[in-house]
C-alpha cells in the first residue's frame, strides 16, 4: 500500500512540475513577441511618453523573472490582469465563461460516456461479427468529420428543417429549461464527435484483455460468458476503460472551442477565439493557462486512476 | 502468395513481378479501400490541376453576393461574389497542400528525434521525452492558437506551428516503435560490430518501423488537416483571400439558416477526404499486420 | 462398443489452423484411448500439434483453430459436438487444464485461493469455507510453503515454480477424472522443475485421476507416464508402454529422439588462456548482478558457463562483449586489457569477440536478406567490396552447411535451425578469436540443436576458435565443454575441468544441479525424492520464504 502512495505522490509531483513549466511557456511565449504589448496596443504612432507610462502601469519595465512571479502570484490570488480590449478584469470575464463551458462538456459527457462504453463493449464481445464491422466503418467515418460539419448538418436538419431546437445557444432566454434547450444541439455535436473515438478505444482495451491467457483459463475452468466478462475481464479492463473516459473528457473540454463558435455559445472557447483575433494577449494567456491546466489535471486523474485500478501495482510483493 | 513462393521465383522474375503483385493486392482489397484510393487520387488530381479545371480565378469577384446555383455559377457565389466551385477547387490545393507540408515537417522532426531518442537511451532520451511530455500536456488546438497569436497568422508560420505541435505525437510513436526494435538482439549485434548510431537508425531500425509509420502518416495527416480546417474556420488559420475550405464554411454559414446546403460542401469535402484516407489506412494496417504474422 | 473402463476416446481427430487467411490441417487424424487413472504422455517437437490435441480433450479449440473431423469421446459423449453449456459443466470440474506459463494463465486481479474456489463455485458448490479448506489441504500436499496463508497472495507475488504448483492445485479442485498438463515444467529451471514434477506425480499417482502429459522432453515424461505417444507433424509416430518405448522403440524417429542427447566429446586440457577475467563486478542500476568474478578462458577450447536463471551468466556475456560496462575489475584478451564499454573499443577489438544469441529470430534483422546480413561484417571489418563479398557469403553459407541459394532470402523464410546457422556464419565472418554462445541451442528442437552443436565443434577443430558456451543445460556441458564454470546469484561457485566438475562436484549446489537433470530411466524422480526427502524437493521455497 505504501508503494502505491509513493507512486501517486510521484505522479502528482510530475503533474505539478508540468503545470509549472507550461505556465512558464505561456508567460515567456508572450515576451517573445516582436515589439511588446505596449506598441501592440497603442500603435506605432503613440508618443514615447505614453508608451513609457503604459509600460509602467502594466509593470513591463520590471525584469522578466519579477514579472513572472508577480503574474503567477496574482493568478494564484484569482487575479488574471486586465483585458486590453475592454479594460475589464480578466477574472470576471473568464470565470463566467468557464462555468458555461464546463456545463456544456458535462452535458455532452452524460450522453457520450454510457453510449460509447456500451457500444465499445458490445463491439468487443462480438468482435469481427457483422455488428462490429458495421460499427467500425461507422466510427471510422464519423472520426473523419470536422466538428463544424457535424454541427451544421445537425443545425440544418434538427433546427432549420425540423425546427425542433434553437440553432443559437446564447439567445434562448434566461430560464434554466431554455438554457438547457439551447445546449442540446452543441452537446449533441460534441457527443457525436467524441463517441466514435471513445468507443474505439474502449473496444481496443477490452479486446486486449479478452485475448489474455487467463481468459482462456477461465473458459477452461467452465466459467460462463457472463462470469468471464464480469469477474475476469472487467477487473483488468477497468483501468484502461477509465483511462479512455477521462482522456476523452479532456478532449471534450478542448473540443468545445469550435462548437462554441458555431453555436455562438458564450463559453471560454469563444472568448479565446475572439481574443486571439483582437490580439488581446492577457486574455489569450489566461484562457490558454486555464485550458492547459484543465487538460493536465484530467490527464493526471486518468493516470492515477489507471494506477489504482491496476492489480499488479495495487498488490506489490 | 507465400514468401517462399516469392523467393523461389528467382531474381529474373522480379523485374515485372512486383507491379503485377501490387495490382493483384489492390484487386483483392475491400470495397472501402478502393473507394478510399479513388477519393485520394481524385483529390490529388484536382489539387494539381486547379488553375486549369476551375472556371474563374481564385480571388476573382465574378458576380453579386450569395448567388444561387446556375449554369454560370454551378455552385453559386460566396459572400463576396466569388465563384464557389472555383474556390472549392483551389481550396483542395491550399488546404491539402498546407496540411501535407505540415505533416511532412512534423514527421521529419518528430520521426528523427523519436528514433534518435530510442537509440541513444540514457539522459538524451530522458530529457527529450520529458520535454515532449510537457509540450503534449498543452491541448493541441489551444497551443496552436496561442502560438499563432504570438507569431502572427501567415502560411509559413501556420505550417511551422502545426508541425511543431504535431511532431510531439510523431515523436512518441516513432520512439515507441523504435524502442520495440532497439530491444532486439540484432541491434546489439550492430552495436557490437561498431556501427555508427546513424547507420543503426537508418539501416536496422527504420526498415522495421516503416509500415506503421506510413499508416501513422495517413492518420496524422487527417488530424492535421482537420485541425487546420478548424483553425481556418475559427478565422485563425489560412487568411483571405486564399481559398480554403474551413474559412469558406465560416464565411457562408448564414446560408444554412435559410436551408441552403452550399456551405456544407467545403465541410463535406474535408470529411470525404479524411474518410477516404481512413479507409485506406484501415486496409493498410490490416494488410501489413497480416504480413507480419505470415513471416 | 467401448470398454467400460475407458475415460477418453479420441478417434481420427483432425484440427485445422488458420494462417494468412488459409486453413491448414495441423492435427491429421490422431487416435488414442485413456483409461481411468492412467497417464498418457504426448511427446513431440514444436509444431507437432500436441498442445492443440491437449486442448481438444477439453472440447476447446483456440481462436484461429477449428475441429475438422473425428471425435473426442469423454465417457462416451462426443465433446466436439456438445453444446457449450454442457461443456462448461465438464470443464474445470471433470476435465481440468494445467498450462505452461502459470504467470500468464492466472488472473492478476484475484487472489490465488479465490481462483481456486471459483472452480467449485461455478459448478454449484457454494460452501466457501469447505472449498478454502480443500485449497489449503492441496497446497500442503503439493509442498507449497505456508499452506494456510499461501492462497491470500496474488499471482505476481509468488515465484514461478510455486505458481505452477498452485495451478496444479487448482486443477485438482474438483477431483477431476482427467487433467491435461500442457508442458507444465518447460519454463522452469531444473531444480525448480523437480518440485513441480513431484507435484504432478502426487496429483496422478494412486488416484483415479487420469492425465494427458504434454512435453517435448522424453526424460520428463518417462517419470510420470504409463504410456507414451510420439507425435510428429500432427500425426502419430508410435504409441507404447513407457518401458517398452524407452527400451525398444519401434520407429526410427523415436530412436532418434531417444538418442538426441548430444554426443560426448572427450575433454581436452588447456594450454594457455585467451581471456582473463579478474575480480569483475557489474550491476543494472543499483542491483549488483555480477560479484567479483574471476575466470580464465582457455584458448582454442570450449568453456561452459552454467547456471540457472538469475545466476548472471548472460550478464557476464554482455560485460565481456562491452554491452554492459563493468563497475570494477579487468578483462584481458590475449594480454591486452579491454576497455569497458563497446563505444570505447576499437573496431579491431570488436571484431575479435563475437556473440551468438539464444533466439535467432531476434538476432537477425527481418528486413535484411541473408546476403546483406553476412556481407556487412565482411565489408565493415575487411573493406571487401560488394562483388567480392558475394562470393565470400556463398562460402560462409557452405561452411555452416547451408545452400548458397539461401543468401537471397529474408530470415522469415528460414527455419529455426537455418536461422541459427546464419547467426553462426555471421559470427565467423568476422574471423574472431572468441565466440560467445549464449544458450544457442535452447530455442531449438533437440534434433536440430544436436546439428548445431556438431557444426560448432567441427568448426572449432578446423579453425581453433575459442568458445565460451553459456547454458543452463548440463547435458550440453557434458558433451562439449572442456572446462566448466558454475555460477549462482552473480558469483562463481566452481571452476574446473569438465569431468572433475561433473563427476566430483565440490559444492552442494553443483551437486543439486546435476541431480536435477531428468534422466531417461523412469525411476530417476522416485530415487531423487526418496534420497532427499520431501523438504529437498523445493529448493526455491527456501529461496523465497
Amino acid at each position: 500500500m505504501r508503494n502505491i502512495l509513493v507512486l501517486i505522490a510521484n505522479r502528482l509531483a510530475t503533474g505539478m512540475l508540468t503545470l509549472w513549466i507550461v505556465s512558464l511557456i505561456i508567460f515567456l511565449g508572450v515576451s517573445a513577441l516582436p515589439g511588446d504589448i505596449a506598441t501592440e496596443v497603442l500603435g506605432q504612432s503613440a508618443s514615447p511618453e505614453t508608451i513609457v507610462a503604459f509600460r509602467t502601469r502594466l509593470g513591463l519595465d520590471l525584469p522578466l523573472h519579477e514579472r513572472y512571479f508577480a503574474w503567477v502570484s496574482d493568478i494564484l490570488h484569482g487575479d488574471f490582469g486586465i483585458s486590453l480590449a475592454n479594460h475589464r478584469p480578466i477574472g470576471e470575464l473568464v470565470f463566467g465563461r468557464l462555468s458555461s463551458t464546463v456545463d456544456l462538456a458535462v452535458l455532452a459527457a452524460i450522453m457520450a460516456v454510457p453510449l460509447a462504453l456500451g457500444l465499445g463493449i458490445l463491439a468487443a464481445l462480438y468482435r469481427n461479427g457483422a455488428f462490429d464491422r458495421a460499427i467500425n466503418l461507422l466510427t471510422l467515418t464519423s472520426v473523419s468529420f470536422p466538428e463544424f460539419f457535424v454541427a451544421y448538418v445537425l443545425i440544418l436538419f434538427l433546427s432549420v428543417k425540423a425546427g425542433l431546437l434553437p440553432s443559437l445557444a446564447g439567445f434562448s432566454g434566461g430560464t434554466v429549461l431554455g438554457r438547457i434547450e439551447g445546449m442540446v444541439l452543441p452537446a449533441l455535436t460534441l457527443t457525436l464527435v467524441v463517441v466514435a473515438h471513445m468507443m474505439r478505444m474502449t473496444r481496443a482495451a477490452l479486446i486486449g484483455v479478452l485475448a489474455s491467457p487467463y481468459i482462456e483459463m477461465a473458459k477452461l475452468k467452465g466459467v460462463s460468458p457472463i462470469g468471464i466478462v464480469t469477474r475476469h475481464a472487467l477487473p483488468n479492463a477497468l483501468g484502461p476503460i477509465i483511462n479512455v473516459v477521462v482522456l476523452n473528457l479532456a478532449y471534450l473540454v478542448v473540443g468545445v472551442v469550435v462548437v462554441e463558435v458555431v453555436f455562438v455559445y458564450p463559453g471560454l472557447g469563444q472568448l479565446m477565439v475572439d481574443s486571439v483575433q483582437k490580439r488581446d494577449i492577457p486574455v489569450v494567456q489566461a484562457c490558454s493557462l486555464i485550458f492547459a491546466a484543465t487538460y493536465i489535471v484530467l490527464n493526471l486523474t486518468a493516470d492515477i486512476l489507471a494506477t489504482v485500478t491496476n492489480p499488479r501495482l495495487l498488490h506489490r510483493r | 502468395m507465400t514468401p517462399l513462393a516469392r523467393s523461389a521465383a528467382g531474381p529474373s522474375a522480379t523485374g515485372w513481378r512486383p507491379s503485377f503483385a501490387w495490382m493483384k493486392v489492390l484487386a483483392a482489397a475491400p470495397l472501402s479501400a478502393k473507394l478510399g484510393l479513388f477519393i485520394v487520387a481524385s483529390y490529388v488530381a484536382v489539387a494539381i490541376s486547379a488553375p486549369w479545371v476551375s472556371p474563374y480565378g481564385e480571388a476573382e469577384i465574378v458576380g453579386s453576393q450569395f448567388e444561387p446555383w446556375s449554369a454560370r455559377f454551378l455552385l453559386g457565389t460566396d459572400n463576396l461574389g466569388r465563384d464557389m466551385l472555383t474556390r472549392l477547387v483551389y481550396g483542395a490545393r491550399n488546404t491539402v497542400g498546407i496540411a501535407f507540408a505540415s505533416t511532412l515537417l512534423a514527421f521529419a522532426v518528430g520521426g528523427v528525434l523519436g528514433i534518435f531518442s530510442a537509440v541513444a537511451g540514457g539522459w538524451p532520451d530522458h530529457l527529450l521525452s520529458r520535454a515532449i511530455d510537457v509540450l503534449m500536456a498543452i491541448p493541441q488546438l489551444i497551443f496552436s492558437m496561442f502560438l499563432l497569436t504570438i507569431f502572427g497568422m501567415s502560411v509559413p508560420v501556420l505550417i511551422a506551428v502545426i508541425a511543431l505541435v504535431d511532431s510531439t505525437r510523431v515523436f512518441r510513436l516513432a520512439r515507441a516503435l523504435a524502442m520495440n526494435v532497439v530491444t532486439m538482439d540484432y541491434i546489439d549485434v550492430a552495436r557490437l560490430r561498431g556501427e555508427s548510431r546513424l547507420w543503426i537508425m537508418r539501416r536496422e531500425i527504420l526498415p522495421n518501423i516503416l509500415s506503421p509509420l506510413v499508416a501513422e502518416f495517413g492518420l496524422r495527416f487527417c488530424f492535421v488537416f482537420l485541425m487546420i480546417s478548424a483553425l481556418s474556420f475559427l478565422g485563425l488559420g489560412i487568411q483571405p483571400p486564399t481559398a480554403d475550405w474551413g474559412s469558406m464554411v465560416r464565411d457562408n454559414a448564414t446560408l444554412i439558416t435559410y436551408g441552403d446546403v452550399t456551405p456544407l460542401l467545403p465541410a463535406g469535402a474535408i470529411a470525404v477526404l479524411t474518410i477516404g484516407i481512413n479507409y485506406l489506412i484501415d486496409w493498410f494496417l490490416d494488410k501489413s499486420s497480416g504480413l507480419r504474422e505470415g513471416q | 462398443m467401448m470398454k467400460p473402463g475407458i475415460l477418453l476416446d479420441v478417434s481420427g481427430l483432425r484440427i485445422e489452423g488458420e494462417s494468412g487467411g488459409q486453413w491448414q490441417e495441423i492435427v491429421k487424424g490422431v487416435s488414442f484411448q485413456l483409461d481411468r487413472g492412467e497417464v498418457l504422455g504426448l511427446i513431440g517437437e514444436s509444431g507437432a500439434g500436441k498442445s492443440t490435441i491437449g486442448l481438444a480433450a477439453l472440447g476447446y479449440a483456440r481462436p484461429g483453430c477449428r475441429f475438422s473431423g473425428g471425435q473426442v469421446r469423454f465417457e462416451g459423449r462426443d465433446l466436439l459436438h456438445m453444446p457449450e453449456n454442457e461443456l462448461r459443466r465438464l470443464r474445470g470440474m471433470r476435465i481440468a487444464y494445467v498450462a505452461q506459463s502459470a504467470a500468464a494463465f492466472f488472473n492478476p486481479a484475484h487472489r490465488l485461493i479465490d481462483q481456486f474456489i471459483e472452480v467449485l463455485a461455478v459448478h454449484g458448490f457454494a460452501d466457501h469455507a469447505a472449498a478454502a479448506a480443500k485449497a489449503r489441504n492441496l497446497y500442503a500436499r503439493l509442498g507449497l510453503p505456508d499452506p494456510a496463508g499461501f492462497g491470500q497472495r496474488y499471482p505476481h507475488q509468488v515465484s514461478g515454480g510455486q505458481l505452477q504448483r498452485a495451478m496444479i492445485a487448482m486443477a485438482m479442485a474438483g477431483d477431476p477424472d482427467l487433467i491435461v498438463f500442457d508442458e507444465p515444467t518447460t519454463a522452469l529451471d531444473v531444480t525448480t522443475q523437480v518440485g513441480v514434477l513431484a507435484a504432478v506425480r502426487s496429483a496422478v499417482r494412486g488416484s483415479k485421476t487420469a492425465a494427458l502429459y504434454i512435453t517435448h522432453d522424453l526424460a520428463v515424461v518417462a517419470q510420470v507416464a504409463d504410456r507414451i505417444m510420439v507425435l510428429r507433424h500432427g500425426q502419430t509416430v508410435e504409441e507404447a508402454e513407457t518401458q517398452s518405448l524407452l527400451h525398444a522403440p519401434g520407429q526410427e524417429y523415436t530412436r532418434r529422439l531417444l538418442a538426441s542427447d548430444p554426443v560426448i566429446r572427450p575433454e581436452r586440457a588447456a594450454e594457455c588462456h585467451l581471456l582473463e577475467i579478474d575480480n569483475l563486478s557489474a550491476s543494472y542500476g543499483a542491483r549488483r548482478v555480477l560479484d567479483a568474478i574471476s575466470i580464465r578462458v582457455p584458448k582454442a577450447r570450449t568453456m561452459a558457463i552454467v547456471g540457472e536463471s538469475g545466476s548472471g551468466k548472460s550478464t557476464l556475456a554482455r560485460v565481456i562483449t562491452g554491452l554492459l560496462a563493468p563497475d570494477t575489475g579487468t578483462l584481458c584478451l590475449d594480454g591486452t586489457v579491454l576497455a569497458g564499454g563497446v563505444d570505447q573499443r576499437d573496431r579491431e577489438t570488436l571484431r575479435r569477440i563475437q556473440l551468438i544469441h539464444q533466439m535467432p529470430d531476434t538476432a537477425l534483422n527481418p528486413r535484411q536478406k541473408v546476403s546483406e546480413i553476412l556481407g556487412r561484417p565482411l565489408m565493415f571489418y575487411k573493406g571487401i567490396k560488394s562483388e567480392a563479398a558475394a562470393a565470400q557469403v556463398a562460402h560462409l553459407l557452405e561452411q555452416v552447411e547451408l545452400s548458397p541459394a539461401l543468401g537471397d532470402r529474408f530470415p522469415g523464410e528460414l527455419s529455426g535451425g537455418q536461422k541459427q546457422r546464419v547467426c553462426i556464419a555471421r559470427a565467423i565472418s568476422a574471423d574472431p578469436d572468441l565466440i560467445i554462445c549464449d544458450e544457442v541451442t535452447s530455442g531449438l528442437d533437440p534434433l536440430v540443436a544436436e546439428g548445431i552443436l556438431d557444426l560448432l565443434s567441427t568448426m572449432q577443430k578446423q579453425s581453433g576458435k575459442t568458445y565460451l558456451f553459456i547454458t543452463h543445460d548440463l547435458k550440453i556441458v557434458a558433451a562439449i565443454a572442456d572446462t566448466v564454470v558454475v555460477m549462482k546469484n552473480g558469483e562463481v561457485i566452481e571452476q574446473n575441468g569438465r569431468d572433475a566438475v561433473l563427476k566430483n562436484p565440490l559444492s552442494s549446489y553443483t551437486e543439486r544441479l546435476i541431480e536435477s537433470v531428468p534422466q531417461m530411466n523412469s525411476g530417476w524422480l522416485d530415487a531423487l525424492i526418496a534420497r532427499e526427502g520431501a523438504d529437498a524437493r523445493n529448493p526455491e521455497d527456501r529461496r523465497f520464504p
